[in-house]
């Protein structure tokens, strides 16, 4: 193999697994530093810089950074990320002197953000620094979309929502509240220099079968329902009540209608547990507080008797392995089952929704009603229109809604310039610095603690199911959280090797607790991966070679299991190994960070 | 020295043996010496042959006498039985235990200085007796833990850190095993664990001495461009001739020799010893041959390493004095006091 360029910005990039699974990148290992080091508010602001909302992502992310986390492949279970994050954004200080400056006159371009979701807010956000002006439309008559409208306040306490949006708002958005957009063309006419379409995907799927116009008043669409709930229009929900879907709509649904005092709540999934869509913890959240989930039940029918409904029919089918280890699903030859219900909600999915985009602006769509976007740029047809959030490629999250933002903003700002969005886009880079303090004397934590994942603590029951507004988890205390902090392997300090200092001892190699360093003869990758100390067969993660040394063999390091414990910097007599934090540069405007 | 505690995490694809245990179970405490010794690469090889041979690691008897190499049994193997002695003193502590419990693995490691300045006498009575054990030197041609003189293994000409060559004739341990009668005689080199790790295997399953010379590098005092103890030097002169291996019972036996270069010997528990000729001329059953011919390339300044010498049938000091099988130190009052009658009888034989 060529030896491994490390001055590739992906390549350290990768290596730090949560930073690059995030979609913002947020540069994770630091955080979890400073929050070890009580340094809550800086904490905070690191986050912010990347992923605009740590308060509420702190209790609500989707957390993809967590099964990529390294912890994983060597101990099971990942650093609780998301949760030491939340502590960064409880335990801050005050963070109005780290706020970006907001300069007063402004640059002359005005931009039309449409929908206040996160999207939205977070294009506001990166771009006010820069001095434009910018306009922020929305049907509601506050900001947040769907962090208010659907994320129920057990999960995530308006307060915590107010802040972070308020803080966006307050850095001079133009506000136009209460004012629902029906026309494109008529935003296009107010001559905006350019538009960001942040409206989400805000409609949620029906189900037409037998029985559901009869009983249309006891069945009502998931996330209208919820936004209902969350506006105060809603406040109870009587007898029995059946939640159809396997997402994470359909957990928040069934976990609002226990403490809007359902007699009884039972999920009902068409399909297997394991390939339901919401997330384990949201499963093991409902799960605790006693609701069933149902698997393998596609509906047939709903029963109804003098225009009451009466429950649901469901098929019994089983689940069967096809050849391409996709699950396909047969009948099961048990009887239909029923089910009674009084109400039914349904979370089966939502859509993506432009009516009021006119098709003859240049603004392509497909045939999912979904708008042809440079997955770059996220610039449509139309050189003036960009799409970020759930309105883009269909329901995400938060966090995407976040990265898409950052994307956006870079590429309005580029066209506002008059520059190439693709040419001219500021590149990604990555700094090493050697974390070197004296001979056994690094600059973090290098210790392996082997301690496992700790648990968030929580609200009492009693008071959690019944009161929708109360908070189910208390979120970690500063001793957990150093404790959980301690967790972290910090796998931004990298290993680094510089060929001409080594004197091929094999220290590092007997010292490696997981056996990431093997001295071997060059080959091609493949054959090359399976001649190491312990083979290399995680393709995923990259392995690092260096070039040749003198005896003729090249230094490998499998990067997968790696400690980043320092040991073999420790044991090299020559420093031939170093341990050097890598600091990623991914390009954002106004970054607080750089 | 390394501050930060090996964590004993490990590999999750690391290999499991016959008994259930992987290489990390055969660790000692974390290594004090010098960061790229030698002597830490000989003990990870130890640690990684009694693993791949499945040998319980609480049956092991570890002797040492003292120096950089002869700390080194605290690094490996810390679950078995272990004597860090007096200097130069580790063959008379291991016959002791040899003698009392010949069930022990036994397991000497000892510094050039340790054995051939002062435990040069030691050195030779232990291999002329025959002891069933594994001595391995640790062979950096210097007196390490005392920070540098010239040990009687440093080669005549061979300059100190600070240039000043030694003036006296080396001893060549390898030769002097031969030469004693040593059952199994190798030479290796620290970073050569593809050599090492094999020959190790093969010697502590060898009955009888098994001496294995390991030129190990000191990287505080001995491995300058004036030492033929360097890891450049011995990478530059080694001239291997013979490898080994012992392929236990449930090994899988992987040949990739060339075809006529490989030799299976039975060994008396059922493994395999296999030899693979590097050099097709040499004879590794011919003693005298091997003294001639290691002799002659030390002469030229090369260092021969593989397995020199290796008698399969050799005996073992308890075969030669005809001891009990069982274990002496398990004999009970009973066993060793066979009561007035037997002693009766036995006098009445010499009426
Ligand atoms: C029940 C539920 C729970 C969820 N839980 C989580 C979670 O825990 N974690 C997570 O990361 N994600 C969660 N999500 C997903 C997440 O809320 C969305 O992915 C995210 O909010 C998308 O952000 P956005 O800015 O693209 O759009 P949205 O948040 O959907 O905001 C769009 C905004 O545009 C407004 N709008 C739409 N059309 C118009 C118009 N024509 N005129 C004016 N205004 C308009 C809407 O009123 C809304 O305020 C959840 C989603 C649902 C449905
Ligand atoms: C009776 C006695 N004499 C002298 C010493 C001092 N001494 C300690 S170690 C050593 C030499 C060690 O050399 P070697 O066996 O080659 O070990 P190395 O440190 O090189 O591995 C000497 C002379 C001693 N400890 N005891
Ligand atoms: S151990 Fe820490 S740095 Fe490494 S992937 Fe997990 S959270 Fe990120
Ligand atoms: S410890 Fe240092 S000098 Fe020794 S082999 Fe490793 S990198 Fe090379
Ligand atoms: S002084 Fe030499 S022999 Fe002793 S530990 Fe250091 S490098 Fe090894
Ligand atoms: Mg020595």
């Amino acid at each position: 193999m060529e030896p491994t360029n490390i001055f590739d910005p992906n390549y350290f990039h990768k290596v730090v697994d949560c930073q690059w699974a995030c979609p913002a990148h947020t540069p994770v290992p630091e955080y979890i530093r400073l929050i070890a080091q009580e340094r809550y508010t800086e904490a905070y602001m690191l986050n912010w810089d990347s992923n605009v909302f740590p308060g509420v992502l702190g209790r609500t992310c989707d957390r993809p950074c967590e099964p990529a986390c390294r912890r994983v492949r060597t101990e099971e279970t990942p650093v609780a990320i998301c949760r030491l994050k939340r502590v960064a954004a409880d335990n801050k200080g005050d963070v109005t002197a780290f706020m970006p400056q907001v300069p007063t006159e402004k640059n002359g371009k005005r931009i039309a953000l449409i929908g206040a979701g996160p999207a939205s807010l977070a294009v506001a956000r990166d771009l006010l620094p820069l001095g434009y002006e910018v306009h922020l439309f929305e049907q509601d008559k506050k900001g947040g979309g769907f962090m208010r409208s659907q994320i129920p306040a057990f999960r995530l306490p308006e307060r915590v929502l107010d802040e972070e949006v308020d803080r966006i708002l307050d850095m001079g958005v133009h506000c136009h509240f209460g004012q629902e957009i029906t026309s494109m063309k008529a935003m296009m006419d107010m001559n905006f220099d350019a538009y960001f379409v942040g409206t989400g995907a805000p409609r949620g799927r029906d189900l037409e079968l037998k029985g559901r116009e009869e009983v249309d008043k006891h069945i009502h669409i998931g996330i209208d329902w919820l936004s209902s709930v969350a506006f105060g229009h809603i406040t109870e929900i009587k007898g029995k009540v059946i939640v159809m879907g396997g997402g994470n709509t359909a957990m928040d649904c069934c976990r609002t209608s226990l403490r809007l005092g359902a007699e009884s709540v039972s999920v009902v999934v068409r399909s297997a547990f394991e390939v339901m869509k919401a997330s384990e913890w949201e499963k093991d959240d409902a799960m605790r507080e006693g609701i069933p989930i149902i698997n393998n039940r596609p509906p047939k029918e709903f029963v109804h008797k003098d225009g009451k409904l009466q429950g649901v029919l469901f098929e019994c089918v089983t689940p069967v392995k096809g050849e391409d280890g996709r699950l396909r699903y047969e009948p099961s030859g048990e009887p239909d089952v029923f089910i009674e219900a009084d109400h039914v909600l349904m979370a089966i999915g939502q859509d993506n929704h432009c009516p009021w985009i006119e098709r003859d602006l240049g603004i392509e769509f497909d045939k999912w009603d979904c708008p042809t976007l440079d997955e770059v740029t996220l610039q449509t047809t139309n050189p003036k229109v960009f799409f970020g959030g759930d309105s883009a490629f269909g329901p995400e999250n938060i966090i995407w809604a976040s990265a898409h933002a950052h994307r956006a903003a870079i590429s309005i700002h580029l066209f506002c310039e008059d520059q190439d969005l693709i040419a001219d886009r500021p590149p990604e880079g990555v700094n090493l610095i050697s974390t070197k303090m004296g001979v056994h004397e690094w600059a973090y934590d290098a210790e392996h603690n082997a301690a496992s994942r700790h648990i968030v603590p929580l609200n009492e029951e009693k008071t959690a199911l019944t009161n929708i507004r109360v908070e189910v988890e208390l979120g970690f205390d500063q001793v957990l959280a150093e404790k959980e902090a301690q967790r972290c392997l910090n796998c931004d300090v990298q290993t680094v090797f510089t060929e001409i200092l080594c004197i091929e001892c094999d220290a590092c190699v007997d010292i490696c607790p997981m056996d990431c360093i093997s001295f071997v003869a060059n080959e091609d990758e493949e054959p090359l991966r399976m001649q190491l100390m312990a083979p290399a067969d995680n393709k995923e993660q990259d392995i690092y070679v260096s070039d040749v040394l003198k005896t003729t063999r090249v230094m490998v390091k499998d990067e997968d299991v790696c400690l980043h414990c320092g040991l073999c910097a420790e044991r090299c007599p020559t420093n031939a190994w170093d341990m050097q934090r890598s600091i990623v540069h991914v390009p954002q405007l106004g970054s607080y960070a750089e | 020295m390394t501050f930060v505690a090996k964590p004993r995490v490990h590999h999750p694809k690391l290999p499991v043996n016959e008994i259930g245990l992987t290489r990390r179970d055969y660790e000692g405490s974390v290594s004090t010496l010098c960061a790229g010794c030698g002597h830490d690469s000989v003990s990870a090889a130890i640690v990684q042959a009694c693993a791949e041979l499945s040998l319980p690691p609480h049956r092991f008897a570890k002797v040492s006498g003292i120096g950089c190499s002869s700390k080194t049994p605290s690094y490996f193997l810390n679950k078995s039985h272990g004597f860090n002695s007096v200097h130069g003193r580790m063959p008379s502590v291991m016959t002791g235990s040899n003698l009392a419990n010949r069930d022990l693995i036994g397991v000497g490691v000892s510094g050039d200085g340790d054995s051939a300045s002062i435990g040069f006498g030691q050195f030779a009575h232990i291999v002329r007796r025959s002891i069933n054990m594994l001595y391995l030197v640790d062979n950096n041609g210097t007196y390490g833990l005392t920070k540098g003189q010239f040990s009687a293994t440093n080669d005549k000409g061979s300059t100190s850190k600070k240039g000043v060559p030694n003036l006296y004739e080396p001893i060549d341990l390898v030769s002097s095993a031969l030469q004693i009668g040593a059952s199994f005689v190798a030479r290796s080199f620290s970073g050569d664990k593809k050599q090492l790790v094999p020959l190790i295997k093969a010697a502590l399953m060898h009955k009888g001495m098994a001496f294995i010379d390991v030129i190990s590098p000191c990287v505080a005092f001995n491995n300058h461009s004036g030492s033929t103890k360097s890891y450049e030097f011995v990478r530059d002169h080694i001239h291997n001739v013979m490898d080994a291996d012992l392929i236990m019972t449930h090994d899988e036996v992987t040949a990739d020799y060339a075809e006529g270069t490989r030799e299976d010997v039975s060994m008396p528990d059922g493994s395999t010893l296999q030899l693979y000729k590097v050099d097709a001329d040499y004879d590794p059953y011919d003693r005298v041959g091997a003294l001639n011919y290691v002799q002659r390339m030390q002469e030229k300044g090369e260092v021969v390493t593989g397995l020199l010498y290796v008698n399969p049938d050799a005996v073992e000091c308890h075969d030669i004095m005809d001891t009990v099988s069982r274990p002496l130190n398990e004999l009970t009052e009973a066993d060793l006091c066979p009561g007035s009658d037997t002693l009766a009888a036995l006098n009445q034989r010499y009426r």
